[in-house]
């Protein structure tokens, strides 16, 4: 058997897939927090409980109303995100003169509200969400088995990454999006309508980590408490890339899900912690972050 | 409409259009940033196809008055009405809408657009903006650059984007904070020159400006302020009697 470093190959693919798989659910949901972040200048303490209902919202959506997984992929984001706008519209805008430190109080408030509401009419267990038929089983490589759930979730994270990337980097939208970023006040002055930009910012944002909670259903056990700990692992990961590029936040997500997973080959015992020494090894050498710039 | 009453006669001659139309007319208005009173009853009026001044010291309330015709500071009361509409009331983002715009003294170029997004980035406000065409005629050094992040330019041509940015949008009203600031002898010329030809399309500008030699001759009217007040109005005709004077409340 062809070993790497003494590590089986097989064992060696299975673990890089696996980390490639966690990187796009990194990258996809520190995209959303960048994009937040550049514009509101609030930590969306929010955003686990947001992927987590976009989790929900797909496995009650099919429960209760017989909506299948591809619809729940279009359906929950656009829900979830239109939620987002919601609190964005009748709460944080209300605070969004104060100190920003209040926003992010407020988004972990609400993180607290939507885990513990569910806890109670679900319990902490977790439920499975079925894979879709024509997504089930595995692809053999020949020197790996690929299961095709987890390639499709590499495959359309990505492309819902480079879509994001798309929107803010090439179009016009996302042209206001960057110079809001930069100086919101000089916008209105040029008659762009800031407030409705925010609100739309948020709902996408929220919309991204609903469209990762919908994409992680079938993967992991859905269960109220999923986005809290994963929230943690990507405040490390927006850390390391920092705050200053779209690129950025998607290749950091990545790296960051492929170093965990190789960590786990080689030294499992430090997997969990792993990221949370390059964030502090990044922290000594380059405050800004890996592809930040500096203030 | 407040002044039905339009000129026909061409807006050549400084002070020749007296009864022009009212393009802008502020009266007294007072803006506070938190506590701090900054403007103390500020009154002037500019009509089409003027240009003015608001001169001053450092700290007079110069820039801080345009900033309150475009609803950019805390608190502000008196009454501020813009092409015949009061617009103390109206939302930031839609006074640019009746044809304004402005150009801040930082010159707001964004780091993260290049030169051609920054161009493109103002909304239309009205028919009639400049074509890029046009724009990159005026400034041709902006053509060349047109790939290069925003603030990599040099600080002439980050103001000339600056200036460039607000004439593609249809503004007639044209709001300029202290654009010669810091800038080459040469690149202060070519910006004179600029609003020669701006006034003769016809804009309507107000000019914060330090550099008074830059301003006198352009100028249709001058506007004298101190402590958030306008303390002297001096026309193009009276200047050269009351030109020692002028240098003496300027402290230049």
């Amino acid at each position: 058997m062809t070993m790497i470093f003494g590590v089986p190959m097989a064992v060696f693919m299975g673990q890089l897939t696996l980390g490639l798989v966690n990187g796009a659910f990194y990258a996809l949901l520190s995209l959303g927090l960048a994009v937040i972040f550049g514009l509101l200048k609030i930590v969306n303490f929010a955003h686990g409980a947001q992927y987590m209902l976009g989790a929900f919202a797909a496995l009650l959506g099919f429960r209760y109303l017989g909506i299948n997984y591809w619809l729940a992929l279009i359906l929950v984001p656009l829900v979830i995100g239109g939620l987002g706008m919601l609190l964005e519209r009748f709460l944080l805008r209300r605070i969004a003169h104060l100190d920003h430190l209040y926003g992010l109080l407020l988004t972990f408030g609400l993180a607290l509200i939507f885990e513990g509401t569910l806890v109670n009419l679900f319990g902490v267990s977790g439920a499975r969400y079925a894979t879709p038929e024509i997504l089930q089983g595995g692809l053999n490589l020949g020197f790996m088995f690929l299961p095709t759930y987890r390639a499709w979730v590499l495959v359309a994270a990505l492309a819902m990454c480079l879509f994001t990337w798309f929107m803010i980097e090439r179009t016009r939208l996302g042209a206001y999006l960057r110079a809001g970023t930069e100086n919101s006040q000089l916008m209105q002055a040029f008659g762009v309508n800031v407030p409705l930009l925010i609100t739309l910012t948020y709902g996408f944002g929220v919309g991204l980590a609903a469209f990762a909670g919908v994409l992680a259903a079938p993967l992991y056990p859905v269960s109220p408490t999923m986005g809290s700990s994963l929230l943690i692992v990507v405040f490390a990961v927006v850390v390391i890339g920092g705050m200053g590029s779209i690129l950025g936040a998607i290749l950091t997500g990545l790296g960051m899900g492929i170093i965990e997973g190789l960590t786990k080959v080689y030294y499992p015992e430090a997997a969990n912690t792993v990221i949370f020494l390059v964030m502090i090894l990044v922290l000594m050498l380059r405050p800004a972050g890996l592809f930040g710039k500096e203030a | 409409m407040m002044n039905s009453t339009i000129n026909s006669a061409p807006a050549t001659a400084p002070t020749a259009n007296h009864s022009a139309r009212e393009m802008i007319r502020v009266k007294d208005l007072h803006a506070f940033y938190g506590e701090s009173h900054i403007l103390h009853g500020v009154s002037f009026d500019v009509k089409q196809g003027e240009l003015v001044t608001l001169l001053g010291r450092n700290g007079a309330g110069r820039s801080t008055t345009l900033k309150a015709m475009m609803n950019m500071v805390g608190r502000r009361t008196g009454s501020i009405v813009i092409s015949g509409q009061q617009t103390l009331s109206m939302k930031p983002h839609h006074i640019p809408r009746l044809g304004i715009g402005y150009c801040p003294e930082e010159r707001g170029i964004f780091a993260s657009l290049d030169v051609h997004e920054n161009l493109l980035l103002p909304p239309t406000v009205s028919s009639g903006g400049m074509s890029l065409d046009d724009i990159y005629t005026m400034f041709p050094n902006l053509f060349e650059r047109r790939r290069s992040q925003g603030t990599r330019l040099s600080g002439g041509e980050q103001q000339m984007l600056a200036m460039a940015r607000i004439l593609r949008t249809g503004a007639r009203i044209l709001l300029l904070d202290e654009i010669t600031e810091g800038l080459a002898p040469v690149i202060v010329q070519k910006l004179g020159e600029v609003l020669v030809q701006l006034k003769a399309r016809g804009m309507t500008i107000v000019l914060v400006e330090q550099n008074f030699r830059f301003a006198a001759p352009l100028a249709d009217r001058h506007f004298v302020m101190d402590h958030g007040q306008i303390v002297e109005e001096i026309t193009a005709s009276e200047l050269p009697a009351r030109r020692e004077h002028l240098n003496t409340m300027l402290g230049v």
